[in-house]
Formats: C-alpha cells, structure tokens, sequence
C-alpha cells in the first residue's frame, strides 16, 4: 500500500492503490480501516482495504463502481458518469458494476465503506456531486503527476483528454500506460481542484443506460435470477391478516408433493419495527424448485384467525376521516401557522371549501420481493434487491449475531423500488428460513402476496377553505388533512409522525399571509411505509386542484391565478433549511403553458390543465390536453417542465421525467387499494391495474431549464403535478370536478 | 439439462460399459436448441426456463401472466410463460428473450431500437416488452399507435413512450441508426 490519505470527512481518506498487474485503484478508506471484502470486479488481484470507485488497467480500461443501487433511477449510469467526467475519461473505454454494501468492522460497530448508499430516494446525484468528483478528480491528478515525471514537463503544462494525457508537444499518453507509474505517486496535501464546468464533456451530455445492451439480451441478473446449487427455494403463505394467528395447520398433502422438502412457521418478532421483521405470521413450504414449492403451498390446509386488525376496512376509515375534519377536535398536529385564519375568515369576500379524498395505494414493483442468503458458521452472503442496503445489513445482523464485516450483501440491478425496498421483511424471512433449514434460502414471493402484504400508501382525506378579498387576493388558507401515519411504529416521537404526510413547506405556504395546516391523525393497524413521492403527490392532488377551483371561482385564466399566488420572482426561506424560488417555479409554469399553447385554454374543445410544485430545491409543471370522446378520456398531449440545477445526463433525466409523469398518471386514473375485514380485495394487475399503452399519453414531451446550480434530485420529481394537471384538464373538458381518486371511477360516476 | 445430442454411444459391449437409456421425456426446442424434460409435465414453462434451464432474461410476472414480464414467442406468437405447461411444448419451438440475437451476437432490429431509444427503466419487464413487439412486428411489419396499443404489457417506471419510439423506429428500419 502506498499514498497519504486525502481528507474527505472526519474519518474517511482517498486513498490510492497499486495493484501487482499494474493497476491503479482510486477509493475510499478509513483512517484505521481492517480488511473489508470488495467486489471481485474492482479486486483485481490482491487489493484490500479500500473503498475502491476506480480501477484504471493498464490496457486503459476504466471500471468505475456504482454504489447506489439502480432502481430503474438511472443512477448506475449518471454517479459513474459524474466520476468520469473528473477523470477525462473515455466513456467507451468505461465500464460500470455495483458496488454492493460496503461495510468494515469498526469495533463491533459497522463503518460504511462508501458512505451513503441508498436509491429511489432522490438523493443519489445530490450526493455523489459531494463526493465522488473528487474521486475522479485524484485519479486524474496521479495521472497527470505520472506523465509530468515521464516528460520532465509541469503538470500544468499538460492536459488530459478522453482517457489520455497530452504533452505541450501534442504526443499523447494513453491513461493506460502511465498507471503503474501513477500509483507510486503520493496524493496531494490538498484536493486538487475540479473542474470548471465550462470544460465538461460528459457531464450535460447524453448517455443511454449502461446496462442496456445487457438488458435487452436478458443478460442483466436481477437478484431473483441469483442462484446456489444447493439452495433451497422458499415460498410463503402469509397470515392474511398481520396481527393474526394460526389456528390450525394440515402439511400432509403438501409434504406428499414431489420435490417439497420442508414447512417452516414464521412469526414476525415481538417489539421490532416495520419493515424489520416478518411482515405478517406466514407458513413457508421449502422445495428443491420454485414448481415443486408452488404445488405444495398450494396444498397447505391452514387456518388463520384474524387480530384486531380483522375489523378494519378502507371505506370505514374514510369515513372517520371525514368525521374528524367535520367536527371540532383538536389536530394531532398543527404542522404551520402563519397570520391569522380565523380573523382573516371573518372579514372574508369570498371563501371556498373542498374536499378531496384519495386511496390507499400499493407498490406494485414490477420484481416481486425475494432475496438468496447462505448463512454459514462465521459469514452470511445474500443477494438482496433492495434500495437501502445499509438497512438490510442491520436486519441480517441482528438475526445472525455476526460481525458487522462477515455479512456480504449484493445488490444487482433491482426492478423497480418506489419506498417498498427501503423495508426489509423479505430479507428478515429468508434469513430467519436459512436459520430454520440450515441450507442456502431463495425466497420468492408470489404476486398476490406483493399486492396482499406490502407496506402501503394510506389513503388521505384533504378539507381546504380559501378566503379571496376583493382584490382578487388569496388572503387565508386553511388545510386539514387526515390519514393514517407512514412512520406510526417507525421510531419516531407522536409528533413527527405528520412528516410522512405532509410538508410544512408545501405551497402555498409562505405566500399567502394567513396559512394554517393541520393534521389529524387516524390509527390502523394495515402495514404502511414510505412510497415514491411521498408525501408530495397525495398533496400536490389537493392543492393544485384546489388552485384551479380557486382560478373557476373568480372566473380567471388558472395560469394568471397560479403567476399570481407566486408573484415576484423572489427567494422565500424555507423551514427545511431550503428555499423557494418563486421565480423559478413560474419559469416551469409558463414553459408547459408556452409549449401547450395555453393562450387557447377557454376556446379550445379539447381541455387543457396545468399545475406546479416544488421538491428539496427542484421545481416542476405539468400542462396537459385532454379530450372526452363519450365516456372515454384521452389524455392527446402531456408537457412537462423541470428545473434540477445542474443536469447530468440530459437523456435519463428526460426518462425519469416522462417516466414519472405516466407511472402518476397511472397511479390517479385507475389505482386503488381497498381493505375489507382487514383484508386487501386486491391480488392481481387485473385488480390493480396499472394504465395500459392505450389509456397514456403516446409521448411526454419533456422541457428541461439549463441551470448551473448544483443538482437536485428528480426520480420523482414528475410525479405530484401529474394528476391534478390532469384533474384540471378533464374538467376543462367535461365540467366535472374530480375530487376523489381514481379517477376514472369517480369520473364515470359524475359524468 | 443438457441438450439431447449424443443417444447412441459407440461403446463395445466387453468394455463393460453400459450406455444409460435414454429417458422418457418431452422434447422441444429453446432459442434453437434441443432439450428433454424429463421432469413434472404439469411445470410451466417459466419455471422450466428459469429453474431448470437457469434461463432467466424471462421475469415472473404473476400467476397469470399479469404485467407481460414472462411473456416467450411460441411458434412466432407471444405467450405468457407460466401459462403454458411443458406438457403443451411437444415439439414446439420457444424463443425467450435470450434467443432474440442472432448466433453471432447482433442484435434484432428491435433490440438495438430499445437500445437507442433507451427505452428502459428499471429494466426488469423489458424482455416482456421485447418479446412483445417482436410477435407486433413480425405479424404487422408498420404497426401504427392503434396496434402498438394492444401491447399487453403493464410497466411502473413509465417506459411507455419510449417503447413506443422504439417499435417506430424498428418498423422504420432506422435501428442502430442515429
């Protein structure tokens, strides 16, 4: 080993590597760090000890490690594409792999390699612009010394340039040939400096999925396509209810089938959080193939009793919403109170009140939940689709008593995650499986199981009063919500548990004087969990439809309504540490308006709706065109515009904006969970259908602002202002106000 | 499983040596070559693909099919894949998304449209989309939005337009073109 160590954060060091092939290997490490498994990709030969994110070889090749797992984000092609632009890297010459969980042993305690690790959260690209540049940026710099010291020439007299150094004679030295050279050399005291975005080739350039060709082949192995020849394959049969029993249990005719080997009881552990344990009691039928499992879960004899949730049903607890909001108890949370809504109120010209009520949702990840583990005397290795593989370490450790460093999780590609694999119950099952059989597990679970057992998106009552002065002013606002918490049993003191449901921030807070926002909490026992743009979409729905009633009220154009709530561009502090640029988000309003042709809204036969939104620093609007043919609705056009600071890779930015855009319209024309007996009525895509090619918009025409501020997050950026859009649009078209999703049900009832 | 191929082994009958019988079994092809199932008749195709073959470009779905993700080309028609028991495949032909490619490597045309549109999300049902489009284009060569609608595939990440871009340029013959 060799090189000093570069300050990164208190404890973590850049560190450099020389391999014995002549490799050169840039990472992280800790100061005090022992060994720590790396991904045999980026070992090479004996390198250890390293957080490695670069391995240069010295046929030029580049392997760059992604360490954020790939949801469908585009993160493993955008974090390795911001470390190769510090390195003036040929992206050709690049290729990319996961890096899986990085984790050391710190007395006992785990000391995460990479540091963060966590996808579909929208924080991947803000991260990675924190830290990984630097990591491109000290490979270059070595490179850079390697070929000053061959050429008897400054540094600064040369320049790098797609995987190769240039010398003031203009001969060129590919990156190849100097990183033996470059890995003797100690780093610099001082982070060499990065670079000037004027110079950028590859970031603000597009680049298609690095993993496409591999998934259009069928090659890419997702973690349900992981294998051990001596695995035992485990299919569950959950309680269907999550605080019930088994009553009774019959595995005779399930033990007859050919290939079965054996049936486990699981029960989720007394006293563990959410999404830690197992999700409901379940009876697992353990087989030699997933065939043979199958056929013998389906010959179990079992008979659950239901718990107190077995009374609960969706339809009563929106009932208790409303009753709550109708009455006059006091909010479980005032979550902001600016001005005075009550004095405001009493001198009103005009005030509007509506309510807008919205489903329970589910997950609906297109690879259901599974997970291989092999747990042997002193390591556990899984293979784990999961968006927080910090969090499913913590879950495997627990159950093992290993070592924090003897647990090696893998995360390939996952198919899809939307807040359902920031929870770890599949992974406390197979575990707790291995445990029972002493054999290597793959769990898989079955479709319905994922629609009857997962972490759900509770359903949420809306009530807003508007109060509007003579001046055409919006003067109060008051909104109470009701909904059952996400994070209820999760950790957290009673009063933050409106944080999953709501944001103090949200608009029009801070723009109109007198704002009051309560929440009322309601209680179930249905297992519910964080969900892809939570809590930004269930209250843009509200807000944004709110607005254009607000805009219909006073018999005004809903865009000059909207440009007028925003007023000057102007920078309002945020509570959250942020700030709203109002200028900003008008910018995204009258880009769809310019683009939709929105100066046509009244004449128009076709309607037309619009709506904006603001997530952590990032801003978004949608405009959408709709037609009613009969009782059909098509949705003719769909713009959207997003302003994310700095864009990486203009290309996925766009698929993850049209991408949000369809998976929200899907979500609000048709999607519901409904619960009975405290049971989920729905098993199947024909239960829950997801929209068809058909029933989307056949393009989103996606308009992005050129910004060089540093870059937000956008996985779900599109989603909040997709359905009300759309609500605002149908109305245009049909003069039926959708209050309730989904809402093509609702429509239809109306029309 | 190994492909079916060497039945008659030329051994002499004073080595010793005897040759196993070939064992019962249902034969039919995958991505061109030949396979024996000598197991359940009753499995469905998906899990003989997946278990038994270890082909796994073929995702599960669902129990019936559901979000199009198993979806094979039987005889040149798309279907789903845990619907179909190996009892029904005598003889028949089966290409899985694997199979798609020529033998050396190059892409269908439609392959490399998704490549260029980037017409992937997560990337899990993108098989199901492929084999899918595949079956569209081979029995309508220029399909237009009404037929590209039918598509029976359902998808979260909201690859939609994308893939409808890609069968276009498929159709178009601009595949692997800028």
């Amino acid at each position: 080993m060799n090189g000093n160590g570069i300050r990164l954060s208190r404890r973590r060091f850049l560190q450099v590597l020389a391999g014995t092939a002549g490799t050169l290997v840039v990472g992280i490490r800790f100061a005090d760090a022992a060994d720590a498994p790396l991904p045999p990709a980026l070992l090479g030969d004996n390198l250890y000890d390293l957080g490695a994110y670069v391995r240069i070889d010295a046929d030029g090749n580049v392997l760059i490690g992604a360490r954020d797992p790939d949801t469908g984000t585009g993160v493993a092609t955008a974090l390795p594409r911001i470390i190769a632009e510090e390195l003036d890297a040929d992206w050709k010459n690049v290729r990319v792999t996961p890096l899986g969980l990085g984790v050391g042993n710190d007395n006992g305690k785990p000391r995460w390699t990479y540091g963060r690790q966590l996808g579909g959260s929208g924080g991947s690209i803000p991260a990675a612009w924190n830290d990984l540049r630097q990591v491109g940026a000290v490979a270059r710099w070595l490179l850079l010394q390697a070929a000053a010291r061959r050429l008897g020439v400054p540094a600064s007299r040369l320049r790098c340039d797609a995987g190769t150094v240039i010398a003031p004679d203009g001969r060129r030295f590919g990156y190849g040939s100097l990183v033996a050279d470059a890995s003797k050399i100690a780093l610099p005291a001082n982070l060499p400096p990065l670079k000037n975005a004027a110079d950028y080739k590859l970031i603000g350039q597009s680049a298609g999925d690095v993993d496409a060709r591999a998934i259009v082949t069928g090659q890419t192995r997702y973690a349900i396509d992981h294998h051990y020849g001596d695995a035992w394959v485990a299919v569950l049969a959950h309680c269907p209810w999550p605080d019930g029993t088994l009553a009774r249990i019959d595995t005779t005719d399930t033990l007859a089938v050919q290939g079965v080997l054996k049936v486990v009881q699981l029960k989720p552990e007394p006293g563990q959080s959410p999404g830690n344990t197992a999700i409901a009691p379940a009876v697992a039928v353990l087989a030699e193939n997933t065939w043979a499992a199958l056929q013998g879960r389906d010959k179990l004899k079992l008979e659950w009793k239901p718990g107190a949730s077995g009374s609960e049903n969706s339809a009563t607890l929106e009932q208790e919403a409303l009753a709550l909001l109708a009455g006059d108890t006091a909010p479980t949370s005032r979550v902001r109170n600016d001005g005075d809504v009550d004095a405001a109120g009493r001198k009103a010209a005009r005030r509007l009140d509506a309510t807008y009520i919205q489903p329970w949702l589910a997950h609906a990840t297109a690879e259901p939940m599974n997970c291989l583990v092999r747990l042997d005397k002193d390591r556990a290795s899984l293979v784990v689709p999961t968006q927080a593989p910090q969090k499913a370490w913590a879950v495997v450790q627990r159950l093992t008593g290993l070592g924090p460093d003897q647990i090696d999780i893998r995360v390939p590609r996952v198919g899809g995650g939307y807040g359902r694999r920031l929870d770890h119950d599949y992974v406390a099952e197979a575990v707790m499986l291995a445990k029972a059989v002493n054999k290597p597990v793959r769990l898989l679970w079955t479709r319905e199981q994922d629609f009857g057992h997962d972490y759900y998106r509770a359903g949420s009552v809306h009530q807003i009063s508007a109060i509007i002065d003579r001046k055409r002013q919006l003067l109060a606002w008051n909104q109470r919500m009701a909904s059952a918490s996400a994070l209820t049993h999760r950790g957290l003191p009673d009063d933050r548990l409106w944080t999953s449901e709501l944001q103090a921030d949200q608009l029009p807070a801070a723009l109109v004087p007198n704002y009051r926002s309560d929440w009322y909490a309601l209680e179930s026992a249905i297992p519910r969990g964080p969900a892809r743009g939570m809590p930004h979409l269930s209250n843009a729905f509200a807000v944004e439809s709110f607005i254009d009633e607000i805009a219909h009220q006073m018999r005004e154009d809903p865009l000059k309504t909207r440009l007028r709530i925003l007023g000057e561009p102007r920078q309002l502090p945020l509570g959250s540490g942020g700030t709203l640029d109002t200028g900003r988000l008008a910018n995204v309003l009258k880009l769809v308006a310019d683009r939709v042709e929105w100066k046509n809204w009244l004449r128009t036969v076709n309607g037309l709706g619009i709506a904006c939104w603001h997530v952590d620093g990032a801003y978004v609007a949608h405009a959408i065109e709709v037609a009613m043919q009969g009782e059909q609705l098509v949705i003719q056009r769909v713009v959207c515009a997003v302003d994310v600071g700095r864009v990486i890779n203009p290309l996925g930015l766009e698929g993850q904006v049209a991408g949000a855009t369809l998976d929200a319209l899907s979500i609000a024309l048709n999607a519901a969970i409904t619960i009975k007996g405290g049971q989920v009525q729905q098993r199947n895509y024909k239960d829950y259908p997801l929209a068809s090619m058909a029933q989307l918009p056949n393009d989103v025409e996606v308009i992005t602002v050129a910004d060089d501020r540093a870059p937000a997050g956008a996985s779900f950026l599109a989603m909040p202002t997709a359905a009300p859009a759309l609500a605002n649009a149908v109305f245009r078209a049909s003069a039926v106000r959708v209050r309730r999703l989904p809402l093509m049900k609702e429509l239809l009832r109306l029309l | 499983m190994a492909p079916v191929q060497a039945q008659v082994l030329p051994i002499s009958p004073e080595s010793g040596i005897v040759a196993e019988k070939v064992r019962d079994g249902i034969d039919l092809q995958v991505n061109g070559e030949r396979f024996r199932h000598i197991g359940d008749p009753q499995m469905p195709l998906l899990w003989y693909l997946r278990d038994v073959l270890q082909l796994t470009g073929t995702k599960y779905g669902g129990e019936h099919g559901g979000n199009g993700a198993d979806l094979v080309l039987l005889d040149g028609k798309a279907v789903s894949a845990i619907t179909v028991p190996i009892a029904k495949l005598a003889g028949k032909a089966v290409t899985t998304v694997e199979g798609l490619a020529a033998n050396d490597g190059s892409l269908h045309p439609l392959q490399q449209a998704f490549i260029d549109e980037d017409a992937i999300g997560c990337g899990y049902c993108t098989p199901g989309w492929l084999i899918a489009g595949v079956d569209l284009l081979l029995h309508k060569p220029h399909p237009n939005d009404g037929d590209i609608d039918q598509l029976p595939n359902l998808c979260r990440c909201g690859c939609q337009a994308r893939v409808r871009r890609a069968i276009k340029r498929a159709a178009a013959g601009k595949a692997g073109r800028p």
